[in-house]
């Protein structure tokens, strides 16, 4: 039978996350939006709620506290409603994490799972869009082939979350174009390496704060050692739907943030001598906000639900990404709109969740859980 | 716990109430849409079917703790409607009354009245969505211990059919809200007339009547919970819960007729061809492609909706700002999913040889009765801005 309920601990992780975003994300969101930084202390802090050892079986150094895609998505609503960008950026290393957790060999898992075990911030991250207008994860361009004991990687990638400062990036290529998502590779790539190139920053409408960088591969020249799975490889749909659900539930995350700021604003705020609140327009927007949220997290939490069942959640992860994308949009501009001129100054925060929430429904693979 | 699993219990009864909906509801479900106000004769039938399906239910939910009967009513309502709403709402021996009678009935009354088909009196001429309005009167006559009641109530589901109404009137039209009470008036109490059957646009397989009451006289036990006009908490309250109860099940009715008009459309379009995946981006769909999974996609959610209104219900807690979520949710879906199917399906949806016409007008519906989708809207707004009925009208 259905259940919504949260238990016991799944409260403390969410009321533990929501304190942590509020002094430690929203406080400097603003700021960081203006500045485009991420500070290397919110890494830090981020690095030691211990996201990446808690996941990680102790004979790799980790703590084994189970891992549950559910979990995850309660976690990072409540950080994504503190700010998506600097969310994204410290979460990084996951990018490289779960799939050498999930489909890693042996030897890959005891090479790379310890690094994320130690108390220093490990630098990785994983690229996968690419810039083109058609963009699909589901059919990359960005090529791998095969000769001898060599992969050779070509293609070009953006909006690779801190790939400057990164050691190790995990690159998804396909090994037969237009083939589908079982043709994809994840092969890991240590900063200069010859034959890739990392570009300037790159400039978005939102996600200041979020450090993303393009990437060119000519002949990038790999030992066939990296390639994530070893000749297995890895179930690419799966890692795809993991993080559909995780983006879903920081799409809800910021809806939340525009909605409840916005709910305050009009309840506060008077004209012709009554809250705005009182005008059914702005009520009823409101209304609208709060359920469609609800629905959002409902629809999230099922392909999150899913995914810690090992079932197939492709159907469950696409419609959520397609609805929580749209609704998403739909609600941060209602943000704005019911702060009316207010909205649209930097003073208030939900021009930033606007050109924030905007992001979901192109951004792919840039958060796992 | 955040689950989502149908448990073996709740399929096996999802799939035996779908098979008497496939069987006994769809198939007549266009000569009834038809003949508007033709008496069911499938009734019994039908009626025992589902009784059926509800004793096993109760046998199968003792060796399934975690399962709770009313979530199985609303996956049982979903296939019914699923099969027709016009026949659901129509052939059935269960009204909106009972829900009251559920809801706030004595024992005793309880045990009187529960095996009638109730219906609900509650919209008047003059009023709908403000029932606080409503005219018609109640009086006691303390030598013969009877009340008395007058007025005239529209709209009434199942008016023809049923065996009782639960009926709202003001004991003093002076006091507001709080006087008004429900009562339960017996079909033949003389001063009870049904009037008039409504032509509608759709389910018109079920009964719509106005009732007129004049002078009708009923036992002084007949009043549902307490005759007391108390002004902080009031009668209304009570009367009001009711509708936390009632609206996840209008909600999934709306689900199950649009669901069928979406599964419907999908066939027929795959017939021609369509494919539907779920693993293409935005520039490879086209507009059919992305209208069906936009549909998908809103009936989950009014469907996620409508489940947790109704787990909350059943664990005891207030669900009112839960179940308008629901029930505004799922009647926009259904209304908008309804409307897209036929355009879908061109001349062929717009065509009675289907029957997606026929579900678009039947779950119209479902964003009227039982609060309007802005009534819903209106009781989300004023729950989250925690703004009383002044202040937010």
């Amino acid at each position: 039978m259905p259940s919504f309920t949260l238990e016991e601990d799944q409260q403390l992780i969410q009321s533990t996350m929501r304190k942590f975003a509020q002094t430690e994300l929203r406080e400097i969101a603003r700021e960081c939006d203006e500045n485009a930084t991420l500070p290397d202390e919110t890494i830090k802090k981020v690095w030691d709620l211990g996201f990446c050892p808690n996941l990680i079986p102790e004979k790799y150094g980790g703590y084994e506290m189970g891992r549950s895609a559910v979990n995850a998505a309660i976690m990072v609503e409540e950080l994504a409603w503190g700010d998506l960008s600097l969310t994204i950026g410290a979460l990084s290393p996951q990018l490289m994490m779960i799939p050498i957790l999930e489909f890693g060999t042996e030897e890959q898992k005891e090479e790379w799972l310890p690094r994320f075990c130690a108390e220093k911030f490990f630098p990785v991250t994983a690229a996968i869009m690419e810039p083109r207008i058609t963009f699909n994860p589901l059919n990359l361009h960005t090529t791998v082939e095969l000769s001898g004991d060599f992969l050779y990687i070509n293609g070009m990638k953006c909006m690779v979350p801190l790939a400057d400062s990164a050691e190790h990036i995990l690159v998804y290529a396909t090994a037969s174009k237009g083939s589908g998502v079982s043709s994809v590779q994840a092969i890991i790539v240590d900063r200069d390496t010859p034959g890739m190139e990392i570009g300037e920053r790159e400039k978005y409408m939102g996600l200041h704060s979020l450090p993303l960088y393009p990437i060119t591969f000519h002949d990038c020249k790999v030992p066939k050692s990296r390639r994530v799975g070893g000749d297995r490889g890895i179930e690419y749909m799966r890692l795809m739907n993991l993080s559909r659900a995780n983006l879903c539930a920081m799409a809800v995350g910021v809806s939340r943030a525009s909605y409840e700021y916005a709910l305050e604003y009009a309840r506060e705020r008077t004209a012709f001598g009554e809250p705005i609140a009182s005008r059914q327009t702005i009520a009823f927007m409101l209304a609208e906000m709060c359920m469609e949220i609800d629905g959002m997290r409902m629809l999230s939490w099922r392909a999150a639900w899913r995914l810690d069942r090992n079932e197939d959640a492709t159907r469950d992860s696409s419609l959520a990404r397609m609805y929580c994308s749209e609704q998403t949009m739909k609600i941060v501009d209602y943000g704005v709109q019911i702060l009316g001129g207010h909205g649209y100054i930097r003073d208030h925060p939900v021009e930033l969740w606007l050109r924030n929430g905007r992001s979901f429904s192109i951004i792919e693979g840039l958060s796992t859980c | 716990m955040i689950d989502f699993e149908l448990s073996p219990v709740v399929r096996e009864i999802k799939r035996l109430s779908h098979e008497i909906s496939e069987k006994h509801i769809r198939p007549i479900a266009r000569y009834y849409d038809d003949q508007e106000h033709e008496e069911i004769k499938e009734t019994d039938e039908i009626c025992q079917k589902r009784a059926e399906v509800g004793l096993t239910m109760m046998s199968l939910l003792k060796d399934s703790p975690g399962d709770n009967a009313a979530f199985l009513g609303l996956l049982t309502t979903e296939e019914y409607y699923w099969g027709d709403a016009g026949i659901s709402l129509g052939a059935t021996k269960v009204g909106l009354g009972n829900a009251a009678i559920a809801a706030v009935a004595t024992e005793e009354q309880r045990n009187r009245f529960m095996e009638k088909y109730t219906a609900m009196a509650i919209t008047e001429p003059c009023c709908g969505s403000d029932s606080a309005g409503i005219q018609a009167t109640a009086k006691l006559d303390s030598e013969t211990n009877e009340w008395i009641l007058n007025g005239e109530k529209i709209f009434v589901t199942g008016a023809e059919r049923c065996d009782a109404v639960v009926v709202w009137a003001s004991l003093d039209r002076s006091m507001g809200r709080p006087a008004i009470k429900s009562f339960v008036v017996e079909k033949g109490t003389p001063g009870m007339t049904v009037t008039k059957l409504e032509h509608k646009l759709g389910i018109k397989a079920s009964d719509t009547g106005s009732i007129v009451l004049e002078d009708c006289r009923i036992p002084y036990d007949n009043i549902l919970g307490s005759p007391e006009i108390k002004q902080k908490t009031g009668g209304f309250k009570g009367v009001m819960q009711t509708f936390d109860m009632t609206r996840p099940l209008v909600a999934i009715m709306a689900i199950g007729v649009a669901r069928a008009a979406l599964e419907y459309t999908k066939e027929k379009l795959i017939d021609e061809g369509f494919t539907f995946p779920y693993d293409k981006s935005l520039h490879e769909l086209n507009y059919v492609q992305k209208s069906v999974l936009e549909m998908e996609a809103n009936l989950e959610v009014a469907r996620l909706l409508t489940y947790r209104a109704s787990d909350m219900l059943n664990a005891g807690l207030r669900n009112s700002l839960e179940a308008s979520c629901a029930k505004a949710k799922a009647g926009r879906a259904a209304t908008l999913v309804t409307q897209k199917c036929v355009e879908l399906l061109g001349p062929l949806g717009y065509s009675r040889e289907w029957l997606v016409e026929k579900w678009m007008r039947d779950c119209k519906i479902n964003d009227i009765f039982e609060g309007t989708g802005q009534i819903q809207m209106l009781i989300i707004a004023r729950n989250i801005l925690g703004f009383s009925r002044d202040m937010l009208k």
